[in-house]
């Protein structure tokens, strides 16, 4: 892109900023460097991509007319008080705080948002400090959906995506965004689904291809009492719904023992401990890990879902 | 993005930048923006030709250099920077909450102070940034760890762990030379020289089961560097073990949340999947776990083990 182009376009910033009265395209052409070559049709193009430009650098370009009488042609503005970042000072350990918080994102396009903020911020007269190394805050996004679901989110819009969930084959599915999540170290969307007519969290790491956003801007409203962190938490693991009785040998099973609402000790100096769960599958999952150091003495559903992995596994 | 899309919003920060500024020098300007001097003197250049309508003398941007400081006096009307987009506002206010929501990491008085000022700054603009979230996790025994960790860290002095290792459900009893706290993929670590192994490793803190400071200083030799990243929290190392698993549908959560070398998708519903580990142990749970969902393929070895794990334990259900 040609310094042309970007000396063009900061004097037309310049220019409407600079302006009280809305300018017509034919005093802005006057007005501005760089407008003047070329017949009347190629300068209109150019002027709809030079403003495209600006508005995607979140620019906020106000369009109107001088005078209600005469159905005059549209003109433009920039309104300061819409373009300026308000006064803000922050102290020094507030400063420091945000420059910890700016080492967080860690790719694109995050990173880069932050990286521009702190510029706007530092000519707002911050001076937010490169934090010490001794704490790294990292989080990361790589799955190439990200980009296109944050946007969505950002834009109130419905996404369309082929999505491969958990043991099935891949299939497309429509989805009005409403947020996206990371939990531990993955990232996640949270939607309407529009076919199934309910909310559902997709991985990104699953949506394969692209993203495309359909629908208008803003067309999507979250729930008023939409709580993404709750959502993650019933991810995370459900409320505990029946209690296990599990034998552990002495020293084992520790994550088990952390969970343990009481421990005993039996006859043979193993520990039985209580342990919460919510779905005996999941919960056969973890104890037969523990191979022979765990035994699940009841209930009967969890202890037979233990058994049916291990004789699987015996054959 | 455009070379003119990078470059606008920089002239645009550069001038009230310089203008709140007076007497920078060129060469921290150009460092605060992450561009070359060189870059930077274009940019000058640049700037010398904008101003306002007329484009006479008085209503050009005009500034001064001496040596090898600016000073910028005429900013023709761009005084302040631009406001922040939704997705700037985002990356700050989502970052800041992210903070916050763990406990001990820093003074939370001072977070929420720092997000109430971003917040109002940026207006209408913050608002996406609701939708958004970064869990994160932790157990209530943390918060006994943390403050020890950071002290250690303040006061550059050893720690003596008592560590639970997952992978062989045993709980360790190691000397670490703290280096850095990290919260990386929803969890906290301690990054340390470990005395035990001799080599720099990753401690979460919610495994951490006792933790004293020790009267000695922490002396991490000159070779315990700081992990990179910037490839993820898990790096193989030369002595790995490579496993070869094929995982039917209940089982491929295990090719996401595991660095895989390569997974392939056999498209009858398998994917074959091959970990590096350090440490087999990790993979005959895992392979316990999954049940019939999973089948260890290689090394042949450890099929033989998983099977003698599963009829060991069977044995205990037949009483």
């Amino acid at each position: 892109m040609s310094a042309k182009k970007t000396e063009r376009l900061l004097n037309l910033v310049i220019c409407l900023l600079a302006t009280r009265r809305y300018l017509s395209v034919q005093e802005i052409r006057d007005a501005v460097p760089g407008y003047e070559s070329g017949n009347e049709e190629s300068f209109r193009r150019m002027f709809e991509r030079d403003k495209e430009e600006l508005r995607e650098l979140g620019i906020p370009l106000e369009t109107g007319t001088e005078s209600a009488v005469h159905d005059d042609e549209l003109g433009y503005r920039i309104a300061r008080r819409d373009y300026e970042l308000p006064p803000i000072s922050l102290s020094p350990d507030e400063a420091a705080a945000l420059g910890l918080a700016a080492r967080l994102w860690q790719s694109a396009p995050l990173a880069g948002a932050t990286g521009n903020a702190l510029l706007k911020l530092r000519a707002a007269g911050i001076d937010a400090p490169e934090a010490s190394g001794a704490l790294e805050p990292r989080v990361g996004a790589t799955e190439p959906a990200f980009a296109a679901c944050l946007s969505a989110v950002r834009d109130g819009r419905a996404l369309r995506f082929t999505y491969r969930a958990s043991g099935r084959s891949p299939e497309e599915r429509t989805v009005e965004a409403w947020g996206v999540v990371s939990w531990r170290g993955r990232w996640y969307l949270v939607g309407f689904d529009t076919a199934r007519q309910a909310s559902r969290v997709f991985r990104l790491s699953r949506i394969l291809g692209p993203a495309v956003p359909i629908g208008p801007e803003h067309d999507v409203r979250p729930p008023e009492d939409l709580d993404l962190r709750a959502l993650v938490e019933r991810m995370a693991g459900e409320q505990p719904r029946s209690t296990a009785r599990v034998r552990l040998r002495p020293g084992a099973g520790w994550a088990l023992r952390r969970e343990a609402t009481s421990s005993t000790i039996d006859a043979d100096g193993w520990d039985v401990v209580e342990v919460g769960y919510s779905d005996p599958e999941r919960f056969a999952d973890r104890v037969t890990g523990y191979g022979a150091d765990a035994v699940v003495l009841s209930p009967d559903e969890a202890r037979a879902a233990v058994v049916r992995r291990l004789e699987s596994l015996a054959r | 993005m455009s070379g003119s899309l990078d470059r606008l919003p920089r002239l645009l920060a550069l001038v009230p930048y310089l203008l709140s500024h007076p007497g920078a020098r060129a060469a921290d300007v150009a460092a605060l923006f992450e561009i070359t001097e060189q870059q930077l003197r274009k940019d000058l250049d640049l700037l010398w030709v904008c101003g306002l309508p007329g484009h006479g003398p008085g209503d050009l941007i005009d500034m001064e250099l001496e040596g090898d400081t600016i000073t910028l006096f005429e900013p023709a009307g761009v005084t302040r920077p631009l406001r922040l987009t939704a997705d700037e506002a985002l990356a700050l206010l989502v970052a800041l909450r992210t903070l916050a929501e763990t406990p001990g990491l820093v003074d939370r008085d001072v977070v929420s102070r720092t997000l109430a000022k971003i917040e109002e700054a940026a207006g209408a603009a913050a608002g996406p940034a609701d939708r958004v979230a970064v869990a994160v996790e932790h157990q209530t025994g943390e918060d006994q760890v943390l403050p020890v960790v950071r002290q250690a860290l303040a006061e550059n002095r050893r720690v003596h762990l008592s560590y639970h290792v997952p992978a062989r459900d045993e709980t360790t009893e190691r000397d670490v030379d703290p280096m850095r706290l990290l919260l990386v993929e929803g969890h906290t670590y301690l990054e340390g020289w470990c005395r035990r192994v001799e080599g720099v490793r990753l401690f979460r803190l919610d495994r951490v089961v006792g933790i004293t400071l020790l009267d000695l200083p922490a002396e991490p030799p000159p070779e315990a560097a700081p992990r990179d990243l910037s490839q993820g929290l898990f790096q193989p190392s030369p002595g790995d073990q490579l496993v070869t698993i094929a995982l039917q549908p209940g089982a491929h959560w295990v090719a996401d949340y595991q660095p895989c070398e390569s997974v392939e998708d056999l498209g009858d519903g398998t994917l074959v999947a091959r970990v590096r580990t350090p440490d087999t142990a990790w993979v005959r749970r895992l392979a316990l776990r999954l049940g019939d969902q999973a089948r260890v393929l290689e090394p042949a070895g450890l099929v033989d083990q998983v099977r003698a794990d599963a009829r060991a334990a069977l044995a205990a259900y037949d009483r």
